[in-house]
């Protein structure tokens, strides 16, 4: 009992002591870098299979992409965050909760397509807007818009540097109107060029190596562009 | 030992149900004679040809991803609502013409009906049931058909129209998957609406009678579309 007594009272001492001991003085901390983060939305999955891409459906490319654009951010010091990592079925709500609560700098949603050629770059259609402090769901992109279209233009020329064909464009899509964040929806079409079978486009590991190679090629520069004042 | 009296009730009780089922089969078919007599597929009204007029096509082009302008003559009636469904329905034939630019399957008669309504304002009030969709110039289906329906009791003559173009499931079932051929898609469609006429300024879509996520599992189709922000300024990517 006295010995409970004494430990405790030697405890409060020992604090008190502690307490009004001068403060050593720490090396001011650097400031810390703003958190650089790309989410990669592989689009549909699970159930939803998407488009037929000759002769594997869309969500398989997708996914097959997402993972080789992760590797290749990731091997650049870029943080990265998918939506999905499986063959799993996600609703576009979901997929823009993931975005918004992960406050990413870039949002890439991964598509693919037998129409047309190279590669098509979409931002969303909705009019921009002044951000608001609780953005209506359907039309959260509006604020993000300006910064949605830069970050088209740097993909855009990072693609054409690539060597691929490259068509711009709006569209109505409804995980990417909900993303709050500059956000675009990157098609991948086949390669049309002379000489090449376009059906081969989807089973070739160096036509997606380029597209992938561009693209985190044109996130790398757009981080370069965040980090600047 | 089955009494002499029960036999002869279950015989008559057996041709009692014979007769009635005999008698029940030629009622029904009396009553399907009835019916096909009462489909009277002759005309009732004479069939008027209506005079040739120029239509502007937006025709979609998948190779560069534009819309290019396109004039077309055939015979348009005067009523608005038919009028666009013709003209819809000639666009789409083009889509699912061998040699098109944008193929699609289905044709004319992929639309089923266009509806025009008094277009809704755009600025909605923040307080509006539903509100999560409620948002300018994009709004939930419910939203929209309420603020159609409220509009619908105040209808300016000349004023701004919406156009509800009801397409066919078929239509949407066989169309080509991906952002791209599915956004032409529709503002083609928007486009061609506002350049013939004027008046629509808003676009919606059903499928079947029935709003739908998506065309082919891209492009939002639950969205108001401005009709005019379709129509290309210099005739390519819109």
């Amino acid at each position: 009992m006295y010995r409970r007594a004494l430990t405790a009272l030697f405890a409060t001492a020992a604090t008190f002591t502690l307490a009004q001991a001068p403060p050593v003085p720490q090396p001011s901390p650097a400031p810390p870098q703003p958190r650089f983060l790309v989410l990669l939305d592989a689009a549909h999955g699970g159930d939803d299979p998407g488009g037929h891409l000759f002769d594997q459906p869309e969500k398989a490319f997708t996914l097959a992409l997402s993972v080789r654009l992760r590797s290749l951010l990731g091997a650049r010091g870029i943080q990265v965050l998918t939506t999905r990592e499986s063959d799993s079925t996600i609703d576009p709500n979901r997929r823009a909760e993931i975005a918004n609560h992960a406050n990413a700098q870039a949002c890439l949603s991964l598509h693919a397509t037998e129409t047309g050629s190279g590669v098509h770059l979409f931002a969303s259609s909705l009019p921009p807007a002044p951000p608001t402090r609780f953005p209506a769901w359907k039309t959260a992109q509006s604020a993000f818009i300006t910064r949605s279209l830069a970050l088209a233009g740097v993909v855009n020329s990072a693609l054409l540097h690539a060597g691929l064909t490259v068509t711009l464009g709006r569209t109505g899509l409804p995980a990417v109107d909900s993303m709050t964040c500059p956000a675009i929806a990157v098609e991948i079409a086949p390669d049309r060029s002379p000489g090449y079978d376009p059906a081969d486009s989807f089973n070739d590991p160096a036509y997606q190596a380029r597209v992938a190679e561009a693209l985190a090629a044109a996130l790398l520069e757009w981080k370069t562009e965040a980090r600047q004042p | 030992m089955i009494p002499r009296y029960q036999t002869i009730l279950f015989a008559l009780l057996l041709a009692a149900s014979v007769v009635m089922g005999v008698v029940l089969w030629q009622l029904r078919e009396r009553a399907h004679q009835r019916l096909l007599h009462g489909e009277d597929s002759a005309p009732t009204q004479a069939p008027q040809v209506a005079p040739a007029e120029q239509a502007t096509l937006l025709v979609a082009s998948d190779a560069d991803n534009s819309l290019l302008t396109q004039v077309q003559t055939l015979p348009l009636p005067q009523d608005p609502g038919s009028r666009a469904r013709v003209i819809l329905g000639k666009l789409l034939d083009l889509y699912a013409a061998p040699e098109t630019t944008h193929p699609v399957p289905g044709g004319a008669a992929s639309v089923a009906q266009v509806f025009l309504l008094p277009a809704p304002a755009l600025n909605p009030s923040p307080v509006i049931e539903g509100g999560r969709d409620a948002a300018e110039g994009v709004e939930g289906p419910a939203v929209a058909s309420q603020r159609a329906l409220l509009a619908s009791k105040s209808p300016q003559p000349d004023g701004p129209q919406l156009a509800v173009v009801n397409l066919t499931s078929a239509f949407v079932a066989g169309h080509p998957s991906g952002i791209e051929p599915e956004t032409l898609t529709v503002l083609s469609i928007c486009g061609t609406l506002h350049a013939n006429l004027p008046r629509i300024t808003q676009v919606r879509f059903l499928v079947d009678g029935l709003p739908r996520p998506t065309l082919a599992g891209h492009t939002d189709l639950t969205r108001t579309y401005l009709a005019a922000d379709a129509v290309p300024t210099e005739g390519v990517h819109p």
